[in-house]
């Protein structure tokens, strides 16, 4: 029988729950001519900021066993190109989901970038990444306190209208209580998890891969921390969860679902293969058929 | 648009110090041009390799690639029948409608790979072509009889002295003196930077950089450009001299 695919997010109805992770598909236009873009549920778009950045210096990236590391520092060019010129010209070729995800270096910072991207209709869901450093004190990420990220959440939700997502960083001691913070303050979702924080040292120029020493840690190899800390979150949230983490193959999406995930996002594995998301979605129906499921949504949180 | 496919390896040699050459086959490979690059899925391997293409034609693609790592380890014992995932084609290349009469290439190491591949490209425009290749010593020299087949005599630097000039490529090019109103080059930063301060006539050079996506959309491997940051791989590898800040 034809296996029904899609989910319902915050209301939105996604053809399939698949979307590329933020970062790691640019602003879906520079893949266009390369793939048929409307298979993709939904795009995260890049990570932006109130003014264009250019990022960290290169080196920015290092290969690891079943993973790489990262250290792009939201290089972007600024809000207002993500909601004037990105987000519409996606809309002309893209009928499914648009994610715009914000990032800031400060409370009002963040404000200022939802507020923006709430009057932008080509947006469909904001997703607020708080594993941004705090600028006014002293650099620590948003994300890795309860109280710091409920700040955020509150701030933004003011903002806007539309569903709002907050991603949660895990380089955490207790992932549960801050997203549970952030369900308090008035989100409408959680994408999780961020990228871990890593380092590798070439050993022959006795210094580090990356430029800024550290950069995050993505991949197959973050794919059960980010499983369990899914089916932490999801479990004692009410709200829904956006799974991400070392997902690469229609398995793990029904495996990220099973542990309580609505939407799925694919992250690293769309820079070894960018055609992973469309091909994750041509290959879900035949993984449904052989595990008896019909329906994508009759799995989600099936984990006790 | 860019493709992957699955490319059938041909041949696998050594042909200098650690330097091999690849022929791989593949009859739905897509136009490339000098100083593209191809990204090459390893087993094992999280991330693709970037190789720039040697010459490609006719669904036959030839790389020369160095053993500089695991990747390339891997790369070199992969015997012919092998087939690999390859994604192409990626970045821009050389422009050779920028040369007028003729043509000066420097390549510096293994950047005499895609020097080989624009020198075809050049005279196929009907340009004159002189190349000038440097090594460290006489056993990493590579594609000199390639060369030749195309009726080039390559002028060679050697930091021992080995062979040809003893010194670096800008050395060669003083003592030899080759007229152009172009150069192209590929090879160590620090070679294509001391060529650009050598020469007051205009170039273009193709850089490396670390890279994730290698297409344009992950950001990895941005450089800072004249222009502001750029993409090494989609931007580039390829920049006009004027453009980059060393």
């Amino acid at each position: 029988m034809v296996k029904d695919l899609s989910v319902n997010l915050c209301g939105i109805d996604m053809v399939n729950p698949v979307v590329p992770a933020s970062g790691t598909f640019g602003f879906g236009l520079e893949l266009a001519d390369s793939m048929d873009l409307n298979k993709i549920g939904g795009i995260s778009l890049k990570g932006t900021t109130r003014e264009a950045r250019y990022g960290n210096e290169s080196p920015r990236i290092a290969e690891c066993p079943s993973g790489m590391i990262n250290s792009v520092g939201l290089q972007n060019p600024g809000i207002d190109v993500l909601v004037e010129e990105k987000a519409p010209s996606l809309r002309r070729i893209y009928d499914n989901c648009i994610i715009a995800n914000i990032s800031g270096f400060s409370i009002e910072e963040y404000a200022y970038n939802v507020a923006k991207a709430d009057k932008c209709s080509e947006i469909d869901i904001i997703e607020v990444n708080i594993s941004c450093p705090n600028v006014h004190n002293g650099g620590m990420a948003f994300g890795t306190s309860a109280e710091s990220a409920a700040q955020v959440t509150a701030a933004v939700r003011k903002e806007t209208t539309k569903p709002l997502f907050i991603k949660l960083s895990p380089n955490v001691t207790d992932i549960v209580s801050i997203a549970k913070a952030c369900e308090a303050a008035g989100a409408d979702g959680i994408t999780l998890v961020n990228t871990f924080l890593g380092m590798r040292i070439d050993i022959k120029k006795r210094k580090p891969v990356i430029a800024n020493k550290m950069g995050g840690f993505s991949g197959n190899a973050i794919f059960p921390i980010a499983v369990r800390m899914v089916y932490q979150v999801s479990h004692a949230c009410k709200i829904p969860v956006m799974g991400c983490g070392g997902v690469s193959s229609a398995e793990d999406v029904i495996e990220m679902m099973m542990a309580g995930a609505t939407a799925v996002q694919v992250g690293a594995e769309n820079l070894r293969n960018p055609w992973a998301c469309p091909e994750i979605v041509d290959a879900l129906p035949g993984v449904m058929e052989k595990l008896g499921i019909d329906s994508l949504k009759d799995i989600i949180g099936i984990i006790e | 648009m860019i493709r992957k496919d699955f490319y059938t390896v041909v041949s696998n040699v050594q042909e200098a110090a650690d330097t091999f050459r690849m022929v791989l086959e593949c009859p739905e490979m897509p136009e490339l041009h000098a100083g593209q690059f191809v990204d090459i899925m390893i087993d094992g391997k999280y991330l693709r390799r970037p190789i720039s293409v040697c010459h490609a034609a006719e669904g036959r693609l030839t790389l020369m690639y160095k053993v500089v790592g695991e990747g390339t380890a891997v790369m070199s014992g992969m015997e012919p029948g092998t087939k690999l995932d390859i994604m192409a084609p990626l970045g821009n290349g050389f422009n050779v409608s920028a040369c007028e009469e003729s043509a000066l290439l420097v390549g510096g190491g293994l950047g005499a790979a895609p020097m080989y591949f624009l020198a075809k490209e050049l005279l196929a425009q009907g340009k004159k072509v002189n190349v000038v290749l440097g090594f460290n010593r006489a056993p990493e020299l590579v594609l000199i009889e390639d060369f030749r087949g195309l009726g080039i005599e390559p002028m060679v630097a050697t930091m021992d002295g080995s062979v040809g000039t003893k010194g670096f490529v800008t050395d060669a090019i003083a003592q030899n003196k080759p007229e152009y109103d172009i150069f192209y080059t590929c090879g160590p930063l620090p070679m294509m930077k001391a060529l650009c301060a050598f020469t007051g006539i205009h170039g273009q050079c193709s850089l490396e950089e670390r890279m994730g996506c290698g297409a344009g959309f992950c950001y990895g491997c941005a450089c800072h450009t004249k222009s502001g940051g750029k993409r090494v791989c989609k931007d580039g590898p390829v920049f006009d001299k004027e453009e980059i800040i060393w």
